[in-house]
């Protein structure tokens, strides 16, 4: 399968010169699958030129978002495919046991937030709750409740030839656990990231722009370095950039990374990176 | 052992760090993670005691009737009582520290039921009668 990144940045899009390299489209991820299955993970503002690229000839895209924070969902009512009659378009999302996922997600794509409901895309379009087991395609999709504020879903995607995916965009594996990490099964998301062949995973932070924000959902790099090191993984791209960050802090928090994970392959997430797994 | 669900982790993030006695356990009854509020209670560090199938923790944590002091069974133990019975347990026991003292503890003991409705396992606050929560 090929994973393509369209956004990775956190919280909020931040285009600027200072941002050009990594971009400043909040989180959007393609997989294509191997039968041709088109996968979109999260629902950023990166969502919107993704969607321009998708062929005439797909029947079927599957949004899978991980929680619905603006940054993971702004960008769905500009993707262009949900206005193609001829597409089934399934999202899927973290459950809730007070509200169905339309219900939710229609509190923003309405108005007056937004001036299109659900029920005026022209799509097919379904709303499933993300369940823990589900297959796409020839695609294996596990999803699982990671440590972040309100119902939010990690995301591990597995190939026909076994090849994994993780995906925790938003993930605070390291709250109130001191010293961090503790063992896998008392630590969120280590059952979507063990041995994955990629992690993209929340570094937000710096270890002491974390001290500032615990509790707000998200990793500092040392704590993505304990993470992946405990999950076994050796290809980690770092995602959810602070938009704050400019190009070279993030090129700072990727280098400290590579030091923290030797032997490890370190690429942060960028708009534009492809990855063949 | 598989990681457990976030919502028994986030549980347990937070009973260690209050001071409210709190013991948790799984849904098979078994003993998954008690504070430091409540080793002061009990009187076994949690790291002796580790994590214990039911069968064992009701052995080494024993509980009695406060009226007639004959032992609580299962079924009695406002902790199991909450998860089988999927509402909150309120009650008064007798638990016997490791030097045979017996002391009364008031207990409230709730489900925690995680997205989806599973009952994930079942958490109780205790705390002595005549101590407070911090005691």
């Amino acid at each position: 399968m090929r994973v393509e990144i369209w956004g990775s940045r956190g919280s909020l899009a931040s285009p600027g010169a200072s941002t050009v390299r990594y971009g400043g489209n909040t989180a959007t991820l393609l997989v294509v699958g191997d039968e041709g299955e088109h996968l979109v993970l999260d629902a950023g503002t990166g969502i919107r030129p993704l969607g321009l690229k998708i062929p005439a000839e797909v029947r079927r895209v599957d949004v899978l978002i991980t929680h619905l924070h603006m940054d993971h969902l702004q960008g769905l009512g500009f993707f262009q495919p949900i206005f193609r009659p001829d597409l089934e378009v399934h999202v899927w999302g973290p459950p809730s046991i007070t509200m169905p996922l339309s219900a939710r997600i229609g509190r923003y794509l309405s108005p007056p937030l937004f001036p299109v409901t659900l029920r005026q895309m022209p799509c097919r379009l379904e709303l499933h709750d993300a369940e823990p087991y589900a297959r796409i395609g020839s695609l294996r999709v596990r999803s699982d409740l990671v440590c972040h504020p309100g119902p939010t879903v990690g995301y591990r995607i597995t190939s026909p030839g076994g090849k994994v995916l993780a995906y925790l965009p938003d993930h605070e594996p390291a709250l109130g656990v001191d010293p961090f990490p503790a063992s896998p099964e008392w630590t969120s998301g280590f059952d979507l990231a063990h041995r994955a062949d990629l992690l993209v995973h929340d570094a937000q932070y710096t270890d002491d722009e974390y001290r500032d924000h615990v509790g707000w959902g998200h990793s500092s790099i040392r704590q993505l370095a304990a993470f992946a090191r405990m999950a076994e993984v050796n290809h980690v791209a770092p995602f959810h950039h602070d938009p704050s960050h400019s190009d070279a802090e993030v090129d700072a928090l990727a280098g400290e990374l590579a030091t923290l994970l030797p032997g490890a392959e370190v690429l942060p997430g960028a708009e534009g990176a492809t990855f063949d797994l | 052992m598989a990681q457990l669900p976030v919502e028994l982790i986030l549980m347990r993030q937070l009973a260690s760090y209050l001071a409210t006695p709190i013991f948790l356990v799984g849904p098979e009854g078994e003993l998954l993670f008690y504070n430091e509020a409540a080793e002061g209670v009990l009187g076994y560090r949690f790291d002796e005691a580790v994590e214990l199938p039911l069968a064992q923790w009701i052995r080494e944590f024993p509980l009695f009737n406060t009226e007639s002091g004959e032992p609580l069974s299962v079924d009695e133990i406002p902790v199991l009582r909450a998860l089988r019975e999927r509402d909150p347990v309120h009650g008064s026991l007798l638990y016997e520290r490791p030097s045979g003292e017996r002391v009364p503890v008031l207990a409230t003991a709730i489900p925690l039921v995680g997205q989806g409705g599973r009952v994930l396992g079942a958490a109780a606050i205790f705390w002595p009668v005549s101590g407070g929560a911090n005691a």
